[in-house]
């Protein structure tokens, strides 16, 4: 029997919305613990929430990037349940009117193109932080609490893991470039919740489904989807039956197991948010926040391709995320040429990100720093291969490359006089090496513009040394 | 008569001609609950001290000035589910008796705002859930007519320190009821705006769409005095409406000629208490003679209101009352095993009786599988009663019915029976339910001596009417500012 795996995904994002979604605490990351709270997400007696207009603005143009129908009325729910965690023992969340509806994003695996459904997008709260690990017990930290989240539930269109993880990295693409969310996976600024079955492969019938919640990475992902299909095509082959569960994925095991059976779910007793009024759009803010949407990774890719001439391989990696996506055009703004350009934050940035522990949000270097070290390897100043040496040097110390090429002496000798002299001298020095050339093996060339980069400590423009060799060749053998 | 027995605009005619000091007044209402408090118990805590403090200050600020407004000055009370920074706040429950919340009720922060000298936070049933403020943790309040019987409730305790001058007003919370009911059983005037009027912040939630905070005074003109200083937008509370502030004592005195006062068989149903009818026959009687019209007008699912309150307002608290799990603040059960024990103990020990049964109601109107048929159909309810209340106000202005059907009971006469108790708010929780506004004023007495309360209901946003209405039936009647005997009928 050949098995299908059908997978539907949840997708949590938090907002990049400088305040919370209640109350006006900052909702930045990494702060010292329960620094960043008030009454209000703190859930504390007879407080109220007022619904953050600019997570509804940012709700929207997610939606919208995300090809969705935007609700003109929409509302706020409670999701009940006891955690600590959740100060008011409840989550404010959208049950039945979400804020967006029937959207799709278009994937591709191995050539292969589809679209895959959103359901829904959601608006909700985050909840905060249990910290097991204190000497104290467990201590909870709720600077999270508040922090705005759209949850986006997908159709069980998805098929393997190659999937899921095309269309989680395409859905994150997509909400970075709207400026949404920074998306940072290892902040838990995006989360997945994987609702995976398997069914023989041409039936329609959908198998039972176990649901594995907070996978925070593309590598956790892939790897739960894959140890789960294969458990439950295992457990199929075996006769055995798919047990409607909950289930934790442990990234460091490598193994998913047993969290909560269907019988132990929670009722989370949802009803009207009673505290908020509904959520009413005119179609006049739509088609204004519409009419703001940035181009998006697809548009963007083909636009490279027809506007720059760059190759598709290089358009799609320099549209991977908006940030690098925005240092190439404004690049390519102050200096028109998109090919250099590709070529050198292809090749020559990503092991400098390594290298200095930076990435394309934070690096140093900017557009126009990097522009100018390009003119100089154009103009030949100096030559490519100085050029990578002066890039590692702008990124260790921030220099720019005109005083980096001026205080290592690193412009190009293209002076003919002082370079004759200098290969006089290794012509003279190498008698063999003209021999060779005298009995035509070219080769030999080679041997003697390396001594010339030599003894000019590679300062030496090589092309102008390359023809006065063969002129001070030719004179010797005539 | 006594300061600590006049009105608020009795005082402020005072204090305009500067006959008397703010200390001199805050001082009388303290030597009166210093000598009648023990017997009425309506305080939970007072800031007595503070208020002497705080009337001294403003009494050196107002001698260098010739204005002051209607409010400053003048000592009050506030219900104890209303957050007061740094002085406690405990609903009533053991759950919170250490609560002292860092932020203020917005309502505190306007009357402060307006002078306003706190004296101390009043006796309510346990958040708000009750109707004789039997189900405080603390103590109980008793009716200054008669000391053995309740003040009703839940904000009782604000009931009675206004009818035993032990403050000139207070301020109540009604979800159901919770201001009118004790109003009526205590002879005072008590209001409930329309839903949105006041705002709730700071107001520790019972049923959040059903609770407003509202006024209780000595007579109508105090109330819309009251009601101008609370009223009015706040950006902190959602459902606070945006509306164009309007002074409630321009219009108060303009009479009912033409008026059209509608009255409703559904609520001269079974159980009415013979000589309320009577009292508001007579009612109706004066309203006749002062010009208005009496006309006749039906409700066709009234029945279902009562029903549709007791799921709804359960829900909602079900959920509002999750947040006390013992976790962050207020009480926690001292011994535990583990999380789920904690809540368990937590809520079994710092919940009572009534609020629990409330909270198990709530939760099962809400669970898979019931959400339908309870909590579902009530709110269906509460949208047909809506459109009720709409066509009878296409019949008139003003709707007269009783405030309870009964004077105030004994104490411990229903604590036995819920469904009883429950059944004392049977003309109250509509109102709440339709979100409209409703004033309770005293019409009468009945054989024990024992206060009547009538009740005045209007669409949406027609406080003016009702106190207009309430205004020229007290003047007619003079049945204001009445004055308890603090004694036992027994």
């Amino acid at each position: 029997m050949e098995y299908e795996i059908v997978i539907g995904m949840e997708i949590h994002v938090e907002l990049g919305t400088k305040t919370k979604i209640f109350c006006s605490c900052p909702t930045e990351f990494g702060q010292d613990e329960n620094t960043h709270t008030c009454p209000v997400c703190l859930g504390m007696p007879g407080v109220l929430p007022v619904l953050n207009e600019k997570v509804v603005e940012y709700a929207t143009r997610a939606g919208l990037a995300l090809n969705c129908e935007i609700a003109h009325f929409s509302k706020m729910d409670r999701k009940n349940y006891f955690y600590p965690d959740l100060p008011k023992a409840y989550q404010t969340s959208q049950f039945d009117l979400p804020i967006c509806t029937g959207g799709a994003v278009g994937i591709e695996v191995d050539g292969v193109k589809k679209d895959i459904g959103i359901t829904r997008i959601h608006i909700e709260e985050d909840a905060g932080k249990l910290l097991h690990e204190s000497a104290d017990g467990t201590l909870l930290d709720v600077n999270r609490c508040g922090v705005p989240l759209i949850e986006i539930v997908t159709e069980p269109d998805l098929r393997s893991a190659e999937e899921a993880r095309a269309f989680a990295e395409k859905v994150r693409n997509i909400l970075e470039y709207t400026g949404v969310s920074d998306c940072k996976m290892e902040q838990g600024s995006m989360r997945f919740d994987v609702n995976l079955s398997i069914r023989e492969k041409g039936t329609e019938v959908l198998g039972t489904r176990t649901e594995m919640k907070n996978l925070n990475s593309f590598r956790a992902l892939i790897r739960a989807v894959q140890y789960e299909s294969k458990r439950q095509i295992i457990e199929l082959k075996k006769g055995r039956e798919i047990i409607q569960e909950t289930r934790k994925w442990d990234d460091t095991k490598g193994v998913s197991s047993s969290l909560r059976s269907k019988e132990e779910a929670h009722d989370y007793r949802y009803f009207p948010e009673p505290d908020l009024v509904p959520i009413v759009l005119e179609p006049s803010y739509i088609e204004r926040i519409k009419s703001k949407l940035p181009e998006l990774p697809e548009a963007k890719k083909k636009r490279y391709v027809e506007e720059y001439k760059l190759p598709e391989y290089d358009a799609g990696v320099l549209t991977t995320t908006g940030v690098t996506a925005r240092f190439f055009e404004e690049a390519v703004a102050l200096y028109n040429e998109p090919k250099q350009i590709s070529n050198w934050m292809m090749v020559e940035i990503p092991p400098l990100l390594k290298e200095n522990e930076q990435s394309m949000e934070t690096i140093t270097i900017t557009p126009a720093l990097l522009v100018e070290l390009l003119k100089l390897v154009r103009d030949k100043v100096i030559s490519g291969t100085s050029g990578k040496e002066v890039l590692k040097e702008m990124f260790v110390s921030g220099k720019n490359a005109g005083d980096i090429v001026k205080e290592q002496g690193l412009a190009q000798m293209s002076d003919t006089g002082e370079l004759e002299a200098i290969i006089e001298k290794i012509v003279a020095d190498n008698p063999k090496s003209v021999e060779d050339i005298g009995a035509g093996n070219e080769k030999a060339y080679g041997f003697l513009t390396g001594q010339v980069m030599k003894a000019t400590k590679g300062k030496a423009n090589a092309q102008v040394a390359n023809e006065i060799i063969r002129a001070v060749v030719a004179r010797h053998l005539a | 008569m006594e300061l600590y027995q006049k009105t608020i605009h009795e005082i402020n005619d005072l204090l305009d001609k500067k006959e008397v000091t703010v200390t001199e007044v805050t001082q009388a209402v303290v030597n009166r609950i210093n000598a009648v408090e023990k017997n009425t118990d309506a305080y939970l805590s007072l800031q007595t001290e503070e208020a002497l403090e705080a009337a001294q200050g403003l009494d050196t600020e107002l001698s260098g000035r010739t204005q002051r407004t209607p409010l400053e000055g003048i000592p009050y009370g506030l219900k104890d589910n209303m957050c007061t920074r740094g002085i406690l706040t405990t609903c009533a429950s053991k759950m919170l008796y250490n609560f002292n919340p860092p932020y203020n009720a917005e309502v505190y922060d306007r009357l402060s705002e307006a002078g306003g000298i706190l004296l101390g936070k009043t006796n309510m049933d346990e958040f708000a859930m009750g109707s004789s403020t039997e189900n405080s943790a603390y103590k109980k309040t008793r009716n200054p007519w008669d000391l053995n019987k309740v003040p009703g409730g839940s904000s009782g305790g604000s009931a009675v320190a206004v009818a035993a001058d032990t403050a000139f007003y207070t301020l109540g919370s009604d979800t159901g009821g919770s201001i009118r009911q004790p109003a009526s059983f205590c002879g005072v005037v008590g209001m409930k705006p329309t839903y949105g009027l006041v705002s709730r912040y700071g107001l520790v939630a019972f049923a959040s769409s059903l609770d407003q905070i509202g006024p209780f005074t000595k007579d109508v003109e105090d109330c819309a005095l009251v009601l101008n200083a609370i009223v009015g937008h706040d950006a902190k509370d959602s459902t606070s409406l945006n509306l164009e502030k309007i002074d409630y004592t321009n219009n108060l005195k303009q009479g009912v000629k033409g008026l059209k006062i509608g009255v409703a068989k559904e609520f001269f149903g079974e159980g009415l208490q013979p000589e309320v009818r009577k009292s508001l026959e007579e009612a109706i009687a004066i309203y006749k003679t002062l010009g208005a019209e009496i006309v006749d007008v039906s409700f066709q699912h009234l029945d279902y209101a009562l029903s549709a309150y007791y799921m709804i307002s359960s829900a909602e608290a079900s959920s509002n009352l999750a947040r006390y799990d013992g976790i962050r603040y207020g009480f926690r059960a001292e011994e535990y095993s583990d999380l789920v024990d904690l809540y368990k103990k937590t809520r079994s020990q710092g919940f009572g009786d009534e609020v629990k049964r409330r909270i198990m109601l709530g939760t099962y109107a809400l669970s898979s599988g019931y959400y339908d048929a309870y909590y579902k159909k009530a709110m269906q309810v509460r949208t047909i009663i809506k459109a009720d209340f709409d066509q009878v106000f296409g019949g008139c202005d003003v709707l007269l019915t009783p405030t309870a059907p009964t004077t105030a009971f004994g104490i411990g006469e229903k604590t036995s029976n819920p469904l009883e108790m429950y059944l004392t708010d049977i003309y109250t929780v509509p109102v709440n339910i339709a979100g409209i506004p409703g004033i309770s004023i005293p019409c009468g007495l009945d054989n024990s001596g024992m206060p009547i309360g009538m009740q005045l209901l209007g669409p949406i946003l027609s406080e003016e009417t009702l106190l207009k209405a309430a205004w020229a039936f007290e003047q007619e009647s003079g049945l204001t500012n009445l004055k308890a005997s603090l004694g036992t009928e027994v």
